[in-house]
């Protein structure tokens, strides 16, 4: 699986939804998560990846991490994979 | 001042899913006490406990729900549910508003701790899920409650030890008592069957490796359980306008400490805990008909509970039955009041006296009639539930037949 399904995969399962239902445009909101869904979601992505993910819940808009749509998230997640496996 | 009321109760014990089966299992003076199931428990010294076996906790939450709930919460979910539907209080509006919830626990969330210094210790892992601080801590049960019930009055969780549940019944008493909320939630739970709760237990030497035995002379200490009891206490008043049926009155309730020393319990602590529910309750020594013993069958314990209890209520000890559920449910800890107050309202309502199991031989220390073995029927006006915690901190709650 690519990054993009894996990462669609872990919202998705957040979100109670199908992997079809997740669109790259989606924002959390859109799909219903919170901010304990995102803290668990961001959570999960870490243990995917290997990977560690620079957000800080009290400041999301400082982070370099973008999580205003999916895709930002997947591209943010795929920068942080090439940094960090290196 | 006004009366307070139970109008629903709610448990999941070592010995019943709910209430019925739990009294069931004590009329017929059954032993919840088995071998413990879980990781590491080869490492353990002492392998029995009062554990809750073939729980399967999705088919009562879903995925999100157990992503947040520790074993303790769950427990003090399902009896929370229990004794609402039993009460038959829809909260909403006005009463919501005022109606809250006490709840007793002394580990809190000691498996979610438990497994996750596991993971960062000994599996070396640097990442937690990032639900274990709201998991562990002790007030989650008492928040999940009032969030699942709409209790959105006074809400906190007391924490005294093996003595908790009843402090928090105590202090709902009081709350409803005084005016303060018309309906409390109230209760305990705990869960600390897991092997740092067991090894923790294990190290103090105080814990039997076969039975728990209270009030006989060859007691060998105290045997760990895990469980909730959540009761709907309701002033009086609103529970009769709206023909709801009541199981016992909550009539009186002493609190004292020994300030003596931090494990060993006193006599004195103990029975002016004893007496101070009495007067509190305006009671007659010669009306107390059953005891539920804290009877925790160390050897400690049961000596000074019996010799407190000779105090406390002169000639009247000779008479009174008194009895340790614990050698069913096991220590149910910061839950264990609130188990234990189904054999109180047990005796009350259906005239029959829980059994102290696993009585072998008399102990003229323990000189009292501890209703050994089999249950007994038996016509009872007023009881009461002792509770004498670590840190020599003592709660006794009376109840009166409704």
């Amino acid at each position: 699986m690519s990054v993009k399904d894996r990462v669609i995969a872990i919202i998705a399962e957040q979100a109670v939804l199908e992997p079809s239902d997740v669109t790259m445009d989606s924002t959390l909101e859109d799909l219903g998560i919170d901010s304990l869904g995102l803290v668990e979601s961001i959570f999960a992505i870490e243990e995917e990846f290997d990977i560690s993910v620079p957000f800080n819940a009290n400041e999301p808009e400082k982070s370099d991490f973008d999580i205003s749509s999916v895709a930002s998230i997947v591209a943010g997640i795929e920068a942080l994979i090439a940094e960090q496996k290196k | 001042m006004k009366r307070v009321v139970i109008t629903g109760a709610g448990t999941i014990n070592a010995l019943g899913r709910d209430v019925p089966e739990t009294l069931e299992a004590m009329r017929e003076g059954r032993c919840g006490i088995s071998e413990l199931e879980f990781r590491d428990v080869e490492r353990l010294a002492i392998r029995i406990g009062g554990q809750i076996k073939g729980y399967v906790p999705e088919n009562a939450f879903n995925r999100q729900q157990m992503s947040l709930y520790d074993r303790f919460t769950q427990f003090a979910l399902l009896a929370a549910r229990q004794a609402v539907a039993q009460s038959g209080i829809d909260f909403t509006g006005a009463l919501a508003d005022c109606s809250g919830v006490v709840l007793g626990t002394s580990g809190g969330g000691l498996t979610t701790q438990d497994e996750n210094y596991r993971s960062v210790y000994e599996e070396g892992k640097n990442r937690v899920h990032p639900f274990v601080v709201p998991k562990l801590m002790n007030n989650a049960a008492a928040s999940h409650v009032s969030m699942e019930m709409n209790l959105r009055g006074p809400t906190f969780t007391v924490a005294t030890a093996c003595a908790s549940s009843n402090h928090a019944m105590g202090l709902a008493y009081h709350m409803v008592r005084g005016g303060t909320c018309s309906v409390m939630l109230t209760g305990g739970a705990e869960s600390m069957l897991c092997f740092g709760g067991v090894k923790a237990w294990e190290g103090l030497r105080v814990m039997s490796r076969d039975a728990c035995r209270p009030f006989s002379a060859n007691r060998n200490g105290m045997v760990q359980g895990e469980g909730a009891g959540v009761y709907v206490f309701e002033e009086y008043e609103h529970a009769k306008a709206r023909g709801a049926e009541i199981l016992a009155e909550v009539v009186g309730f002493a609190m004292t400490s020994d300030a003596s020393d931090i494990v060993m319990p006193s006599k004195q602590g103990a029975a002016r805990a004893i007496t101070g529910a009495l007067r509190d309750g305006g009671i007659n020594a010669s009306e107390v008909g059953y005891i539920n013993a804290h009877g925790t069958g160390t050897a400690a314990n049961d000596k000074t509970e019996c010799a407190a209890v000779a105090d406390a209520l002169g000639g009247q000890a000779d008479r009174v039955m008194i009895s340790s559920t614990k050698a069913m449910h096991g220590h149910c800890i910061g839950g264990t009041g609130a188990v234990e107050l189904l054999a109180c309202i047990m005796a009350l309502r259906d005239g029959i006296v829980a059994p102290t199991i696993g009585y072998e031989e008399p102990d003229p220390e323990c000189a009292l009639d501890v209703v050994p073995n089999e249950a007994r029927e038996a016509d009872v006006s007023v009881v009461l539930s002792n509770a004498f915690a670590f840190g020599g901190l003592n709660a006794v709650l009376a109840l009166r037949k409704a």
